[in-house]
């Protein structure tokens, strides 16, 4: 006998309805790299598994209206195949190059990613510094949700109980700019971030600043930003722009780095990202995906 | 719920029943006796379940059956048909697996790397082959093998 009953919905309008009338106890389904095993560590019981691989439209990867939409059923591996996302949205490449490994990156999803909300969601940063929303359907229509109020908690998000996330959609920056993810792991391979930090500098000097793994949630830090707006970068302003970083965030001490570790690599990470995003901006090395540590 | 999925195995096509909860290894491994993908960590992080779907490494162990309704699946028992492929006779030569548990996973996953990227760096090995855990021999005699397989001009 099965756990749960299997639901592979062809349209969105049948998997929102199936949704519905199961939402107390359905899980939805996608790359499966969280979800199977939570299901097998009986972290969460489920009667029905609603499938929303076989939904054409969430394969959706294009840029239409000056936006660029990621359907929920794009993996990692596709964006990192793509010109549009490494042209024009290489931070977000960067960062789908750093989360956990090929086999996995072959089937989990960035919108999977997010919606399981944990603290140190790879894809989460650069989300967050290109101002992404997060678009939602249920039977009650769609509505759309910024991605700086997405995330409530450690592995808890904004989604109403009978809500399916359909696609991400990302402005297109029509200015020049440089940006970088920097992911600090206990080693080179296959690991959750310790502190993982994504950077944006645009030609007119606006900053953008946001974190993985160091409090509750993913988050940007506008009062870091604003101390950096207007002002090429200098590695000087830094000190102030730290009173603000620590300010902002709350990490941990976990299995994976204590908690003033993840402090101070703040930091350190956060210059790091910085001269990559500032040298980036003025056309110079190092080239995206390039190793920053 | 019992349920027949079809799918593409190896370029044959096969239908089985399957339970909404059977995982694809163990349908592959005690259903259709493909025995090549092996259960390691079950929670797909050491790669030694690791099949093709639709060209993709995959890891077995956390994808349901049912959802492989439709698709193609490529196992060891496939890719060697024909007989040991360069790739597998760089491994023999280098030694470089001990046990060789993990062998099944390494291939799987160094045969949709070398199709995308066939004179890789080695750094680009190493970061293609990071997901894929072996117990025994500390990689170096694998990443040689696969060094050695795909030098250029060959």
């Amino acid at each position: 006998m099965s756990s749960f009953d299997y639901f592979s919905p062809k349209t969105l309008e049948e998997a929102v309805q199936l949704y519905n009338e199961h939402s107390a106890s359905a899980r939805l389904l996608l790359g499966g790299t969280d979800l199977v095993n939570m299901i097998n560590d009986e972290m969460i019981k489920t009667n029905a598994v609603i499938d929303l691989k076989n939904i054409a439209y969430l394969k959706q990867l294009e840029l239409k209206d000056n936006h660029l939409y990621i359907g929920a059923d794009v993996t990692f591996t596709e964006l990192i195949e793509s010109d549009i996302i490494r042209e024009k949205f290489p931070v977000i490449w960067e960062s789908s190059r750093k989360v956990a490994s090929m086999g996995i990156r072959n089937r989990a999803t960035i919108v999977g990613n997010i919606c399981s909300s944990v603290p140190s969601a790879d894809s989460a940063p650069a989300l967050l510094i290109r101002e992404t929303i997060v678009r939602v359907m249920s039977v009650n229509g769609k509505r759309e949700i910024d991605i700086a109020d997405f995330f409530i908690g450690p592995r808890k998000n904004a989604l109403k109980e009978n809500e399916i996330v359909i696609n991400l959609k990302i402005p297109v920056l029509n200015k020049s700019f440089g940006g970088s993810y920097v992911k600090m792991g206990r080693y080179k391979g296959e690991d959750l971030a310790q502190v993982g930090v994504a950077t944006l500098v645009t030609e007119d000097l606006q900053y953008r600043i946001a974190y993985c793994a160091v409090s509750p949630k993913p988050i940007r830090i506008k009062k870091a930003e604003q101390l950096l707006n207007g002002r090429e970068f200098s590695v000087e302003f830094l000190k102030d722009v730290d009173t603000e970083i620590m300010n902002a965030i709350s990490p941990i001490g976990d299995i994976r780095a204590s908690k003033s570790y993840r402090e101070k690599m703040s930091s350190v990470l956060l210059e790091k990202s910085l001269i990559a995003s500032y040298s980036r901006l003025k056309g110079n090395k190092p080239e995206y995906g390039k190793e920053l540590l | 719920m019992k349920r027949e999925i079809t799918f593409t195995l190896n370029d044959d096509i096969v239908s089985v029943y399957v339970e909404s909860d059977e995982k694809l290894l163990d349908v592959l491994r005690y259903k259709l006796g493909i025995k090549s993908p092996k259960q390691g960590c079950g929670r797909g992080e050491c790669g030694s379940c690791s099949v093709l779907l639709n060209g993709k490494s995959v890891r077995s162990c956390i994808i349901y059956a049912v959802e492989i309704d439709g698709q193609k699946i490529e196992t060891l028992e496939g890719i060697q048909k024909n007989g040991i492929t360069k790739l597998q006779r760089s491994f023999v030569e280098h030694n470089a697996f001990q046990c060789g548990f993990c062998a099944s996973g390494v291939t799987i996953t160094m045969t949709e790397f070398l199709r995308k990227n066939p004179y890789p760096k080695i750094a680009e090995i190493k970061e293609a082959l990071s997901g894929n855990l072996c117990r025994c021999t500390g990689y170096k005699s694998i990443v040689d093998a696969i060094a050695d397989a795909t030098k250029e001009g060959e």
